[in-house]
């Protein structure tokens, strides 16, 4: 498949402060891209360059084959985008600021398919000013929609929103990348990456700490399993186990976890010393962590580097 | 995309959603066009509407107030208007978005220059419209094409102080401070609430402050178009002509310094620095 953005060696400084420090990557088309990462990341800089409202300071960038900082009027033309955070104009109602915007684009949306879209069809004769933020959000949405774009940038496109709306929009990014539409995307919300993103890169602090499908993330970050049980009273010492066993041990009372690089022996030895005893261990679980912890991960690891 | 761009849909489309917008905020309306309105039923009220007898009949004396404040309420609905309108919607992000659209820049801001030209054009029509209604002025057709000349290069020169004042003016805040802190006081030199008259005592520094600026030439190049002792067709060039400065120079200062983005902490050079940079 052909690559619809594609970046390299990008580097963004203000003044002293790098806010995007050598990111490089690639992104198919009719792909969902996610920039997963903290506030300050440099998410916002590098969505921003690409939808070519900031020049960088180095690197190459080509997105649909245009340098964002020169595309001007055809690139926007098949760009929509949704800015983390920018007014709408008050005074007017949905549909017309709809219709205002829409025509500034060669392929428009009907504007009342895109209200339908994103839900709106209630107050599409309201003016913006008496929405919600939630609603205002979805106006935002609807905007990145109506000149039938390529490609679609969403900063942070449900913060805010309440978990109805949110699922809502999740289904409606859906429908875009079954359209062939390419999508990429910033978040904070680890299920967000998770649920809509084909990739997900991390970003912290101006970096790519980590790239890769979501259950690819998963994996690579969590090189450790736990192993969770119950001992059946608060006194069974855990006595020689512990001397045999690879990984950390911690508990409180009778819940136990073992947290291992070596799960295999660890669980062989745990089972081994609970059978000679014959205790039952409740709640044995062995789990690998889940994204969460993958991303904490990441994140720890780099501010460890960092300093 | 390789048609040419509509210009003509495109800017009818953004001037009349810029008209749109400032017609349903009242207080806007109100500072545009009601504020003068109330001056000049309060300067009848003050200083009466009395009739001078003159070779050229009668003439009252609102046939002088009518004209100034037609010209302010003009130069409010463009300077004022535009400057606080525009660094507003820069604030707001409005800017931003627009920018991220295929629209040309250019377009948008035409747009908002037309639209202000419009709201003038209805202030300065209800204003000597009331003039001549209730105040028994006199308008003379002969000198009609020098009133549209001087109002056109009157307010497109406002429009573009206006965006010049948006770009010069890091913030909403910021914007109506400067707007006020200019207009207001350059009104009193500039023959726009009292006509000075070229012969009375007005310090010359005043005169002279006066001069520079272009509001006193838009106020008599427009008075001179509604005065009964001017000749037809009253044409005024000179006036006229330092109003084209003033107009290239608010250009040049739009084109040069107007920014997109929001400027985030307004007040910090380092940002202001940072955005310029961002914007590019």
């Amino acid at each position: 498949m052909a690559a619809a953005i594609e970046v390299r060696d990008l580097v963004k400084t203000y003044g002293p402060a790098r806010a995007v420090d050598g990111v490089s990557f690639s992104i198919d088309e009719g792909e969902v891209f996610a920039f997963l990462g903290p506030n300050g990341a440099g998410k916002t800089t590098t969505i921003e360059i690409l939808e070519g409202h900031r020049e960088r300071t180095s690197g190459e960038v080509s997105v649909l084959g245009f340098d964002p900082a020169t595309g001007g009027r055809k690139m926007r033309d098949r760009f929509g985008i949704v800015l983390q955070s920018s007014g709408i104009d008050r005074e007017l109602t949905v549909r017309e600021v709809l219709d205002l915007y829409r025509s500034a684009y060669t392929h428009r949306r009907p504007v009342d398919e895109v209200i339908g879209m994103v839900g709106l069809e209630g107050k599409a004769d309201d003016r913006v000013a008496t929405l919600s933020g939630g609603q205002k959000r979805r106006v935002d949405l609807a905007l990145g929609l109506v000149g039938d774009p390529d490609l679609i940038f969403l900063d942070e496109p449900t913060t805010g929103f309440d978990p109805g709306a949110r699922r809502r929009s999740w289904e409606l990014i859906d429908n875009l990348a079954g359209l062939g539409r390419t999508v990429v995307l910033t978040t904070h919300y680890l299920d967000e990456a998770e649920h809509l993103a084909n990739r997900v890169a991390v970003l912290n602090g101006g970096r790519i700490v980590a790239a890769g499908t979501p259950a690819e993330l998963r994996d690579a970050a969590s090189t450790e399993t736990s192993i969770t049980f119950r001992l059946p009273t608060v006194d069974s010492p855990l006595g020689d186990l512990l001397g045999s066993l690879t990984g950390r041990v911690t508990g409180r009372s009778r819940e136990i976890e073992i947290v291992t690089p070596a799960p295999t022996a660890d669980l062989a030895h745990i089972t081994s010393w609970a059978v000679r005893r014959g205790i039952e261990l409740e709640g044995l679980t062995v789990s690998k962590g889940d994204l969460e912890d993958a991303y904490l991960g990441l994140l720890a690891d780099e501010q460890t580097d960092v300093e | 995309m390789n048609e040419r761009v509509p210009v003509i849909p495109m800017l009818w489309r953004q001037t009349r959603a810029q008209n749109r917008a400032f017609w349903r905020v009242p207080i806007g309306a109100f500072f545009t066009l009601g504020l003068p309105l109330i001056m000049l039923v309060l300067f009848v009220a003050l200083f009466g509407n009395d009739t001078l007898d003159s070779t050229y009949g009668n003439i009252k004396t609102a046939q002088f107030y009518a004209p100034g404040l037609a010209v302010f309420a003009a130069a409010s609905a463009t300077y004022t208007n535009i400057g606080m309108n525009l660094s507003m919607r820069r604030d707001e992000g409005i800017l931003k978005r627009v920018r991220g659209t295929p629209l040309p820049p250019w377009i948008y801001l035409a747009g908002v220059v037309l639209s202000g030209v419009w709201i003038a054009l209805v202030s300065t029509v209800v204003m000597m419209g009331i003039g001549v209604f209730a105040y028994d002025v006199n308008i003379e057709a002969a000198k009609m094409p020098a009133a549209a000349l001087s109002f056109l290069v009157g307010t497109i020169t406002f429009a573009l102080l206006g965006v010049a004042l948006a770009a010069v003016a890091k913030s909403a805040s910021a914007a109506p401070g400067i707007a006020n802190s200019t207009i207001l006081p350059l009104a009193f030199v500039s023959q726009v609430f009292i006509s000075l008259g070229e012969s009375r005592d007005v310090p010359g520094w005043l005169n002279l402050v006066g001069n520079i600026f272009p509001l006193k030439h838009f106020a008599l190049s427009f008075g001179q178009a509604m005065s009964p002792f001017s000749k037809a067709p009253a044409f005024e060039w000179g006036h006229l002509g330092v109003m084209a400065i003033w107009a290239a120079i608010g250009g040049l200062v739009a084109w040069r310094k107007f920014g997109w983005d929001p400027v985030p902490g307004a007040s910090s050079r380092r940002a202001r620095r940072a955005n310029r940079a961002a914007v590019g």
